[in-house]
């Protein structure tokens, strides 16, 4: 195995709140290689785009805070570098895409100059090549008629062509390294998500970079990633290659998953979807132990007392969970 | 935009004042003093002193768009620096500059302008730095507001996950959003401004004689309101339309700028 490109290991982050401290990350750790697509998959509040942000340290503290844990971007902690190197890593080696490709632009300017912004910030480049390369990078993402559209503001273009404008702003550097998209095409209409899909995955393998893909939908995960992690209120419960999460669940809340969807064939049957029962914990409230013992149907008396170590099932494929020894590995 | 149109008439005649005007503001022709309006080719009449009130209130206009401009330059520059800082950064700094604008709020508008003069001296140029001064909290307030609003929106994160740095995000990036509310204020900011340099000049806190200026000439003519009623009463109107225009045009900003009042 070679070295990770991103190796994120027991990070943890605050809040504080009104209401108490919400421990929103209580230890996650993964790993993205080069060129590997890994998907951070979990419900809405489960920490995914915290952790997002807190690999850029872009967590508004306060309230947030990183309080422990490490995140070695190609052996460099970025948790401990000074706020001007890391800004120098921000769109430059790792950059961001977000989920509302209509408010994640400025309004006031035109697209073309808001992506020569970003080259001149990071580049030496002059004022033509800076407008002649971000032409080609609005060609790259497949926005019809560049030219024409360089001069278009924000508010007049679909929220797919926004979407590619913030894909081309994330890939206007001269090496990008990661690129995070933060449900990248949640915002967006199935044919409009797929084609993103399909122009990600695209640009992922022209450039070689590595994709994190934050995403609650399953059908996405199957289609793009190489390995995902699945989180639920803050930690990384099962963490594999796609096609072994997918053929072998392990984690029950990670079966409860993908038995809640449409294409399992129990659905066939009883015409009926499966769900969890139960809901989400409090993050204020919720103990040391396992955050899925109240919902979980294999649930033990330790459960709630601690968290697990991770069993290794397969080459690369861990789950965090008291009641693996009993189930048969397939 | 009836607002824009009577601006432009006061711009112009500020600009070719001593080529529009038929007299010289300071010359004093004793023997036609007090002569009404549409007499003798004085259009608007004479003052006391036998000089020409239109001429006087063509360059009085001048001085007034100098003063409504110069003040609100300075009170928006100031208060739209500190209020970006005080909502960019937030903590302390937001603090104590927060609550040394509610003190300024705290004295009534046109006694902070004069208590001001008063510590600076009575001039021109000092009455357009107290104005500039006592309209600071507004501007500072509402920069403030808006900052606050921006910074937490997507683009700023996301300008903010391509690298940029706090000054490229404040001057670049929230600054351009936050110039519709400030343009309104500062076109009615305007509009008070001239009305109060014609308040501290008729306070004899403001313009000097002879220096033709619109609140400095009622005050040195309000003997004559009986007698002479144009004297006091023309500046006054002069006065009444400029603030009105700009309140006009102020509002009619508003209404283009504000997305929400266009159908």
């Amino acid at each position: 195995m070679d070295e990770p490109l991103l190796s994120i290991q027991d990070l943890k982050v605050d809040f504080s709140t009104n209401r108490g401290l919400v421990r929103a990350i209580r230890g996650v750790s993964f790993a993205i290689r080069k060129g590997e697509t890994l998907a951070l998959v979990g419900e809405s509040g489960c920490g995914k785009s915290v952790t997002a942000h807190s690999i850029t340290r872009l967590i508004p503290t306060p309230p947030g805070r990183i309080t422990g844990g490490k995140i070695l971007f190609e052996g460099v902690d970025l948790l401990q570098i000074p706020e001007p190197k890391l800004r120098d890593l921000r769109g430059s080696r790792i950059s961001m895409i977000f989920q509302e490709p209509m408010t994640s632009l400025n309004p006031v300017f035109p697209i073309g100059s808001q992506i020569m912004d970003v080259l001149l910030t990071h580049t030496k480049m002059k004022k033509v090549d800076a407008r002649a390369k971000a032409l080609s990078l609005l060609e790259l993402v497949k926005i019809p008629a560049p030219e024409r559209r360089f001069k278009s503001y924000p508010h007049q273009l679909s929220g797919g062509m926004r979407q590619r404008v913030m894909i081309a702003l994330a890939l206007a550097s001269p090496n990008p390294g990661l690129m995070i998209a933060d449900e990248p095409t949640t915002a967006l209409d199935v044919t409009i998500q797929a084609q993103i899909l399909a122009l990600l995955e695209d640009l992922k393998e022209k450039i070689g970079m590595a994709l994190l893909l934050i995403t609650h939908d399953m059908g996405v995960v199957a289609e793009v990633a190489d390995r995902v992690a699945v989180m639920y209120a803050g930690r990384v419960v099962e963490e594999g290659e796609v096609f072994r999460i997918f053929e072998n669940p392990s984690h029950p809340y990670t079966r409860g998953l993908l038995e809640s969807l449409p294409s399992n064939p129990l659905y066939k049957e009883t015409k009926r979807l499966k769900a969890i029962p139960g809901s989400v914990p409090d993050m204020i409230t919720l103990g040391e132990g396992c955050p899925f013992a109240n919902r979980c149907p294999l649930v033990r008396p330790e459960c709630t007392l601690a968290f697990p170590e991770p069993t290794t099932l397969d080459t690369d494929h861990k789950v965090w969970c008291y009641a693996i020894e009993e189930e048969p590995v397939l | 935009m009836t607002g824009l149109g009577i601006i432009a008439v006061f711009a112009v005649v500020a600009v070719f004042a001593p080529a529009l005007a038929p007299y010289d503001p300071l010359i004093q022709i004793i023997g036609d003093r007090l002569t009404p309006p549409l007499t003798d080719g004085y259009f608007l009449g004479t003052d006391d002193l036998g000089r020409d009130m239109l001429s006087r209130i063509m360059y009085g206009t001048r001085i007034s768009m100098i003063i409504g401009v110069v003040s609100v330059s300075i009170g928006s520059l100031v208060g739209g620096l500190v209020g970006m800082l005080a909502g960019y950064f937030g903590g302390i700094f937001d603090r104590i500059t927060m609550r040394i604008i509610d003190i300024m709020l705290a004295f009534p508008y046109i006694l902070l302008t004069i208590v001001i003069v008063a510590l600076l001296g009575a001039s021109l140029v000092n009455a357009m730095i107290a104005i500039g001064i006592s309209q600071i909290p507004r501007y500072a307030r509402i920069m403030r507001g808006s900052v606050l609003a921006e910074k937490e929106s997507d683009y700023v994160l996301a300008e903010r996950s391509l690298g940029a740095k706090d000054g490229e995000l404040m001057f670049s990036t929230i600054l351009p959003n936050t110039l519709a509310p400030m343009s309104v204020q500062a076109t009615l900011g305007i509009g008070e401004a001239i009305l109060s340099s014609a308040a501290l000049s008729f306070l004899g806190l403001g313009a000097q004689p002879p220096t033709p200026e619109w609140g400095l000439m009622i005050a040195s003519s309000k003997e004559f309101v009986t007698s002479a009623w144009w004297v006091v009463t023309l500046p006054g109107v002069a006065t009444l339309i400029a603030v009105l225009g700009f309140n006009l045009l102020g509002d009619g900003l508003r209404d283009v700028l504000d997305p929400r009042l266009q159908e």
